[in-house]
């Protein structure tokens, strides 16, 4: 048993993550033919097809307006939020030639030199990035749910 | 009869097996993350292992978006590399133990676990790295394979508790296995990582190493911690931690340590790797 008996609580305390997309079911839903897209990259006369002609290839897929224009700026940040998944999304970026730290990088404040910088000095801290709640408490704000 | 005679606890970066393939495994970067695996290296080739038990997840190779089995097992008799972007690693195939497979298979769903069987499916660097790492880089890999594959993607992913019981399940479905086979489980994936968003490159030494102390002698512990700290404490993909307690539990009540090693960074991970046995 997991004694978790609240899926209402347990999917809450995700929404408490700084700076973190949780894949739950919702977002799976939200992102099923944007990651089916991603997923289709596999295969190399699909990545042959897509490089000929994004736009092309994108409309054979069910894709949202958000999530298509999301696709073609290279907004991982926006794809996430429209349900994609870093792992079907890293057949994009793996298409596109650019390594997995690299892709990760562009949907944080750092470039890509001061990102890697920062893994080789032990990486981004837990410190303070553990929870929006206790960083607002800390900060002296409110742990009132309604003040988000 | 069939035993389980050790557990391997390792990371699965993909950048590793890149570093293989491209034999940059003792350069500045790479050489303190490979030079962790020799002493493992070695004791495998001294093991022999008949068959491994790999537990994995796919990265959305095997499994798209329209299938997404909680626990699934490989029944088939071999299992070709993935093409995962950027065409499939240049590793051999993986050869399984189909009879093993589907012993296990149908233990685990007389033991309450509802298995899902798959037959054909390609592997990905969850599977493949970790092999590279403990076997270098043969003609073909010394030991079967059963491929025992876990959603820790989609939420919710299985709980430590559940990964664990379902460890102790596949051991007691290992021991009444007639054939005389040397077994080892292995988990991999896993250590602080964080592969999206803002937060991105979470890292987290300490909770990292109190985690690998918690495999070690006979407390059970680690199959009480509950997904939102994974989630916190290691970043999102630390999630992949709980694959690591399917491997524990099957060593049984107490584990002795073999060796250990971790290191920071590894692209975007931590990277850690445990070997252990069981004390019987």
């Amino acid at each position: 048993m997991s004694g978790i008996r609240d899926i209402h609580a347990y999917l809450a305390e995700f929404d408490d993550i700084p700076g973190t997309t949780v894949f739950t079911a919702a977002r799976a839903r939200k992102g099923y033919h944007l990651n089916q897209f991603a997923m289709s990259l596999m295969k190399a006369e699909n990545r042959e097809r897509w490089k000929a002609d994004e736009a092309a290839y994108l409309s054979g897929w069910k894709l949202t307006e958000a999530q298509r224009a999301a696709v073609v700026a290279r907004d991982y940040n926006a794809m996430m939020a429209e349900g994609g998944n870093i792992y079907f999304l890293s057949k994009i970026f793996s298409t596109d030639g650019i390594p997995f730290a690299e892709a990760v990088s562009t949907m944080t404040d750092q470039s890509w030199p001061e990102y890697r910088q920062m893994m080789m000095d032990g990486g981004r801290s837990p410190e303070g990035n553990r929870s929006i709640r206790a960083s607002r408490a800390a900060e002296g704000g409110t742990d009132n749910e309604g003040a988000r | 009869m069939a035993r389980i005679t050790a557990g391997v606890g390792s990371s699965h970066v993909p950048l590793l097996g890149v570093a293989v393939d491209q034999g940059k495994t003792r350069d500045e970067y790479f050489g303190p993350i490979f030079a962790g695996y020799d002493w493992t290296r070695d004791w495998e080739k001294a093991e022999k292992p008949d068959v491994i038990l790999l537990v994995y997840n796919d990265h959305a190779s095997a499994f798209d978006a329209n299938i997404i089995p909680t626990f699934a097992i490989g029944c088939g008799e071999h299992y070709k590399p993935a093409d995962e972007g950027w065409g499939p690693r240049p590793v051999p195939d993986v050869e399984g133990h189909a009879d093993m497979a589907w012993h296990i298979a149908q233990s685990l769903i007389l033991d309450d676990f509802d298995m899902t069987i798959i037959n054909e499916m390609d592997v990905d660097h969850g599977l493949t790295v970790p092999l590279s790492m403990m076997f270098g880089q043969p003609d073909e890999w010394p030991a079967k394979v059963v491929p025992l594959a876990v959603n820790v993607v989609t939420y919710p992913v299985p709980s430590g508790n559940r990964c664990w019981a379902l460890g102790e399940a596949i051991a007691r479905a290992v021991e009444s296995f007639p054939e005389d086979l040397n077994v080892q489980i292995w988990g991999t994936g896993g250590m602080s990582h964080q592969l999206q968003g803002p937060r991105a490159g979470l890292l987290n030494r300490e909770w990292d190493n109190r985690f690998m102390d918690l495999l070690v002698g006979d407390t059970q512990a680690a199959r009480a911690i509950p997904h939102i700290e994974y989630l916190r404490e290691t970043g999102s993909e630390g999630i992949e931690m709980v694959m690591w307690l399917i491997m524990r539990g099957a060593l049984g009540a107490k584990t002795r340590l073999l060796h250990r090693h971790y290191h920071i960074p590894c692209s975007n991970t931590a990277i850690g790797h445990i070997v252990l046995e069981p004390v019987t």
